[in-house]
């Protein structure tokens, strides 16, 4: 995932010459778009600040209106998107980024570095990443319209890497009077300008109805062929309505009869009658895939012992829970390295806790733990099926090994409250809960959210305390070369097995249904532009 | 009537209030908007910068009373998720749900009157009996089962209707007849049983009475007797059920507007609990309250034409 300043020199010159060439994928942008592209999300958007807060679907929202600096293709090779290529000082202690030609906000005012810095700097606030990197930062300024200047005190080897990293927190590029907000203070509907391939149309958007985006005639797409978030983004219809629907069953049923176009993430239970649906094609566009976790709280009750979350590790048995929780083996698969497997930080050290599961071993290791029958807590999501069937795997697991074991049934809202508290267990705190993230987000040990180490001090909800974790994380992000990358990483991850904050879960993919007509659709998050429709 | 009117919306104060104050403290003991608008991968410090920017943690009593402040300058207050004041959330919702409210109303009062009227006047029949075997049903089918299978039947198999959506009449007359006609009949289908059945009692009851004999004695064509005479007498229980089942309806178009995918008021609230949008949940707890009592209101006042000797 790291990128030579050579390469990047490279597609600054790809992008000179892409430009000149008849044919190229600029041009096919001045082709005539048509149609509207009828989208069915898999959440409804409320909130519409993709800096200020980490939902998917806000993610996917910025992606459509804002654009980035530099973006990761298809191999997660960060390329550059809205600059035209950088140049790295020979101490590695200055980057000077140039926005390329043509970038223009969509009330048709130039894009210019100093509209880039800011948001660089609001990004820097909320996103874990970017708070790494900014404390390697000197400065962040201008040289000019179109230059940004990055000095850094001391070398960082993921300089790039964090500002086009893919998934949330994604560093977009925002008006200066926007990018200047407070993160607390969230963008608005009235803020909504940006200089990506979408324009919002505050108009037609009905918060958790729908949301509309119009082309924008005006953008002007890289030369190089669409790869992930990186390269031409060139849109082929005029409009892409995402039109939210809260019952499943209708949305498959408006997928059929051909009302919509495109179903994001189709639920397991309805995939059998979607493949047998005329007109309506099933696939997966997410290679990188999701990966489940359980997540320990690490300040209270038992799981604050690392022993005994080991032996919890030891008896989860991924290929069990992915068949209960997912069910058709096509779509889920188990990965016993805390990066999704396939990626270039899969490893397996110390991975042998839960690729050999053993519920014996398990208890003997609760017994030598010194486990005494405490209470443990699970918050047991039921309005998520993936979720729920986690949960109650969990709970049945745990009970076998003799462990006191308490599943309080609550919504994911209610889960997002409760995993809150810090308090002990008999004052409404909690042992455990379960989520999943997208492969994107766990890539590698520094936007791996879940493997920091800083505790109460800037950890994710579990508060994983570990000096170690935190010296080998900060070692990788300072890391030369690729090679001692995945040494460090595999190091970062036998040191989360040891101390086992989170259990990891296995991989499992949502496939998306989209009508026959309908072609381009990239391999990415979801993205909405190169897809044309017939 | 005016002193009526003016009673009933100065009664309807106090019970307003009430209902704030118990939809106020209850929502707070539900869950954390903060955690939710920050989503599942944020750190605990970007939940309690949220929070803190959202004022929830300021002292409850505090929170309170600045929404009654603003209630008192009829500002239902602004989504905690979109950042939209909640009455213009309301009015970009309030459309579809009157709507298809306006449409049940009017078709079910439509079939269900004359078909209660018919199974009193032909009492103990086949026909009585096929209208009780249709009340029956429409009181046992929920309506989510009666919605897919009118989907699956006149939009799946015959493509007769859209599956989904809604679109204003005033946009496009046509399309919203096609979209809004299966809704329609969905939600109606639990609201004909009811009328229907309080129709057939309240006629069957009334075609006894020394007043239908003296009228068919008289003469009077059997349609005259049943409509002028026997129905209009029996109209107050009618009326009655009709209002009560705008209680039905309210529940019924929550899910009638997610099966049908129609974005109402219903759909609104029902997200807003599930995020925890505290101000449009508690706006919309009292704009259906202010319903229920203005419907209330209309309905004596309906009393007082269908029935003389009712006097306020």
């Amino acid at each position: 995932m790291s990128i030579s300043r050579r390469e990047l020199m490279a597609g600054a010159a790809a992008l000179t010459g892409g430009l000149a060439l008849p044919g190229s994928q600029a041009a096919l942008a001045q082709a005539a778009p048509k149609g509207t592209l009828r989208v069915i999300p898999h959440a409804a958007l409320t909130t519409l600040d993709p800096v200020a807060t980490t939902g998917y679907i806000v993610r996917n929202h910025g992606y459509m209106v804002w654009d980035t600096l530099f973006a990761q293709d298809e191999k997660l090779a960060v390329k550059p998107q809205m600059a035209s290529g950088v140049e790295i000082s020979a101490d590695k202690l200055t980057y000077r980024i140039t926005l390329r030609d043509g970038l223009a906000w969509h009330d048709d005012t130039a894009v210019t570095s100093a509209d880039c810095v800011p948001s660089l700097i609001r990004w820097g606030q909320a996103d874990g990443m970017g708070r790494r990197l900014f404390t390697y930062i000197e400065s962040v300024t201008t040289d000019g319209p179109k230059v940004i200047v990055i000095k850094l005190k001391r070398p960082y080897g993921l300089v790039l890497e964090s500002i086009g990293k893919l998934s949330t927190n994604v560093p977009f590029m925002m008006p200066k009077r926007f990018a200047e907000k407070a993160v607390t203070d969230r963008l608005g509907v009235d803020d909504m300008m940006g200089s990506g391939p979408f324009r919002w149309n505050k108009a037609e958007y009905r918060p958790g109805a729908r949301v509309v985006y119009d082309r924008n005639p005006k953008y002007v797409p890289r030369a190089e062929p669409a790869s992930n978030a990186a390269g031409g983004k060139n849109v082929f219809v005029e409009r892409v309505e995402w039109v939210n629907f809260p019952d499943p069953n209708t949305a498959l049923n408006a997928l059929v009869s051909g009302e919509v176009d495109y179903y994001e993430q189709i639920p397991a239970d309805l995939l059998p009658i979607v493949s047998r649906a005329p007109g309506v094609k099933v696939a997966n566009f997410n290679p990188l895939g999701n990966l489940g976790m359980a997540r320990f709280n690490s300040l209270q009750g038992p799981t604050a012992n690392p022993a005994i979350r080991r032996a919890i590790a030891k008896a989860v048995n991924q290929s069990e829970l992915l068949k209960v929780a997912i069910g058709n083996p096509e779509f889920y698969k188990t990965c016993y390295s805390v990066y999704p497997c396939g990626t270039t930080f899969e490893n397996t050290s110390g991975s042998d806790l839960m690729a050999k599961s053993s519920l014996d071993e398990a208890r003997a290791m609760l017994r030598a733990a010194g486990y005494n029958g405490e209470k443990i807590v699970l918050l047991a999501t039921t309005d998520i099926p993936v979720q729920s069937a986690m949960a109650q795997y969990t709970a049945d697991v745990l009970k076998r090994i003799g462990m006191n074991v308490d599943a309080q049934a609550m919504d994911w809202a209610t889960v997002l409250q409760r995993r809150t508290s810090k308090n002990p267990i008999e004052q409404g705190g909690w042992s455990m809960f379960f989520t999943w993230w997208e492969g994107a987000d766990l890539l590698d040990p520094v936007i791996q959210f879940a493997l920091s180490g800083l505790g109460e001090q800037g950890a994710w909800v579990g508060w994983s305390k570990d000096d170690e974790l935190e010296k080998l994380r900060t070692a990788y992000a300072e890391a030369a070369s690729l090679d001692q990358q995945k040494q460090l990483a595999a190091q970062v991850q036998a040191r989360q097995f040891e101390q086992s904050f989170s259990v990891y879960t296995g991989m499992f993919y949502v496939p998306t249904g989209f009508r026959e007509n309908i072609s381009g659709i990239l391999n990415a998050p979801p993205f909405f532009w190169n897809i044309k429709k017939a | 009537m005016l002193s009526l009117i003016a009673t009933r919306i100065l009664s309807a104060i106090p019970v307003m209030g009430v209902v704030a104050l118990i939809v106020f403290f209850m929502l707070r003991l539900s869950g954390d908007p903060a955690a939710i608008l920050a989503g599942d991968t944020a750190s605990s410090e970007q939940v309690e910068r949220i929070r803190v920017s959202l004022g929830l943690t300021k002292p409850l009593y505090e929170q309170f009373f600045g929404w009654v402040m603003q209630l008192l300058r009829f500002d239902l207050g602004t989504s905690l998720f979109t950042g939209l004041p909640v009455t213009t959330l309301i009015a970009q919702r309030i459309e579809p749900t009157a709507m298809l409210a306006l449409s049940t109303i009017v078709f079910s009062v439509l079939v269900a009157v004359p078909m209660g009227v018919l199974a009193a006047w032909k009492a103990n029949s086949w026909i009585d009996r096929l209208v009780m075997v249709i009340c029956v049903l429409g009181f046992s089918v929920p309506v989510f089962v009666m919605g897919y299978f009118l989907i699956f039947n006149f939009a799946i198999t015959l493509r007769w209707f859209p599956v989904q959506g809604y679109t204003s009449p005033f946009v496009d007359f046509g399309r919203f007849v096609s979209q809004i006609t299966l809704p329609t009949l969905t939600l109606s289908f639990i609201y004909v049983a009811l009328i229907a059945r309080i129709t057939r009692a309240s006629v069957i009851e009334v075609l006894g009475e020394d007043y239908i004999r003296t009228a068919r004695a008289k003469g009077q064509v059997e349609t005259r007797v049943l409509f002028r005479h026997a129905l209009k007498n029996a109209a107050v229980p009618i009326v009655t059920v009709i209002g009560l089942g705008v209680a039905l309806l309210i529940g019924g178009v929550v899910v009638t507007e997610s099966v049908y995918n129609i974005p109402g008021l219903g759909r609104l609230v029902v997200d807003a609990i599930t995020r925890r949008d505290y101000p449009i949940i508690q706006g919309l707890i009292l704009f259906f309250a202010l319903i229920y009592i203005v419907l209330n209101l209309i309905i004596d006042i309906i009393y007082t034409l269908v029935d003389p000797r009712i006097r306020y």
